[in-house]
């Protein structure tokens, strides 16, 4: 058993050593069109939250919005 | 075998201080001080709905930001289910928000708490969010959970009273893929249980109005996966996809692209199509011909599709760079929903109907 073992486990530590983990490859300096207001997923808070809403009341799907609150808070 | 030992923990700690040193290099930031003061309304269908909204955000000494919110419904109902089984209402809703967020090395933790006020309906909810950045900012991880109570009354039957308790977990990613592309999917599982129907609607059976009855419990999933990218010129696009499934048998998709542009100097153009589907709850019947445990006539949990299209228009109202930055904002959404197996009893043929949103609001940063 320790025959195999042995070049199993050496080859995992190889591996890993050799394996750094990716480096960022979008730097900072290279991220100002994801800050400019028009890439925002959300934009406006009560916009969006008031959109959620007309869709909770109408819609039997809810969830995973990326809107953040407390739920419909309706019937 | 000692110096495998010392190889491989040498080997697990180049790994995990790789994967620590890509993300300390960020600290994670406070959302910008912010006002917002909307006049939203909707009608169609017989309902109009509107009211104002405002929120500010201002935070203290850079670690903390505290953020107030206030929503007004104004409700005036003669919709379909209404005017075929009662009479007509109109009522109004309240709905206050506090939150807390606070910025701890990479990460940004909110704590809110809501409140919700209706004649018969109450609600008050407790959440609390993580936001971690991690591989030098590339990639933010969301985890979130939300736990709602309801205390649901019933006008004109003081003798009714039940309650509800909802649990929201929610765990997302947000991935900058290339300089000029995001993506992001969200999960979220969200469980029920207590008085889970409306105590004024009714079902048909055999023909004859019954009060419905809704099963006590609800457990759903819904997953949304999400991109959006710069075209270059001073343009944007997105798309999204959502999938819903519960244990009342009702699966839903809801796919939507939106598309963003400046106009000149001053104004910010959005425009989007959304398409809704969904399958019916196990228990929906138009008219059912069986008794059954559970049954109701929910046009929202039948079997309909719903087509949006919108628009908004943002116009750079005032700006002093370093001070305050205002902007106005008029969106207008148009929905168009068919329903499959719901029929106007008035009519005898398959119920539709056409329902505009109107938002106007200020906004504003300092």
């Amino acid at each position: 058993m320790r025959r195999w073992l042995m070049p199993c486990l050496l080859s995992a530590a190889a591996t890993l050593a050799g394996c750094a983990a990716p480096e960022p490859w979008v730097k900072p300096y290279e991220r100002e069109r994801l800050a400019d207001p028009i890439m925002k997923l959300n934009r406006d808070a009560l916009a969006a939250k008031h959109s959620e809403h007309v869709h909770d009341i109408r819609e039997a799907a809810r969830g995973a919005t990326g809107v953040q609150g407390g739920g419909c808070g309706c019937k | 075998m000692g110096r495998l030992a010392r190889r491989l923990a040498a080997a697990l700690a180049g790994l995990l201080g790789g994967i620590f040193a890509g993300g300390a290099a960020r600290a994670a930031t406070l959302p910008e001080d912010r006002a917002e003061a909307l006049i939203h309304a909707y009608s169609g269908g017989g309902v109009t709905a509107n009211g104002p909204a405002v929120l500010v955000r201002k935070s203290i000494a850079d670690k903390v930001s505290l953020t107030g919110s206030l929503y007004v419904d104004a409700v005036s109902n003669a919709s379909i289910d209404v005017v075929t089984t009662a009479s007509p209402y109109k009522e109004r809703r309240n709905d206050y928000g506090l939150a807390l967020d606070y910025a701890v090395r990479d990460s940004l933790i909110t704590l809110a708490v809501g409140a919700s006020r209706e004649p018969d309906y109450r609600t008050r909810s407790l959440s609390l969010d993580i936001a971690q950045e991690t591989f030098g900012g590339m990639t933010t991880v969301n985890v979130g959970f939300t736990r709602a109570a309801d205390d649901v009354g019933k006008t004109g039957d003081p003798a009714f009273s039940d309650r509800a308790t909802h649990w929201q977990y929610r765990v997302g990613v947000t991935q900058i893929l290339t300089p000029k592309w995001l993506a992001s999917v969200n999960l979220e599982a969200i469980s029920d249980d207590g008085f889970l129907g409306n105590t004024y609607r009714v079902a048909r059976v055999f023909g004859a109005a019954v009060p419905e009855r809704v099963p006590r419990t609800r457990s759903s999933r819904a997953m949304k996966l999400r991109a959006v990218g710069d075209l270059g010129s001073r343009d944007a696009l997105r798309a999204e996809y959502r999938y819903f499934w519960d244990n009342w048998d009702i699966k839903a998709h809801t796919a939507e692209v939106g598309y963003s542009r400046y106009l000149g100097e001053s104004f910010l153009a959005d425009g989007f199509i959304r398409y809704y589907k969904q399958k019916a709850a196990l228990f929906y019947s138009d008219n059912a011909t069986t008794e059954t445990t559970y049954v109701s006539r929910n046009r929202q949990l039948s079997d309909f599709d719903n087509l949006t299209i919108g628009g908004k228009l943002t116009f750079d109202w005032k700006k002093q760079p370093g001070q305050y930055d205002l902007k106005a904002n008029a969106g207008l959404e148009l929905y168009n929903l068919k329903y499959n197996n719901f029929t106007d009893v008035r009519t005898g043929n398959l119920y539709s109907l056409r329902a505009a949103v109107l938002q106007l609001y200020l906004t504003a940063t300092y």
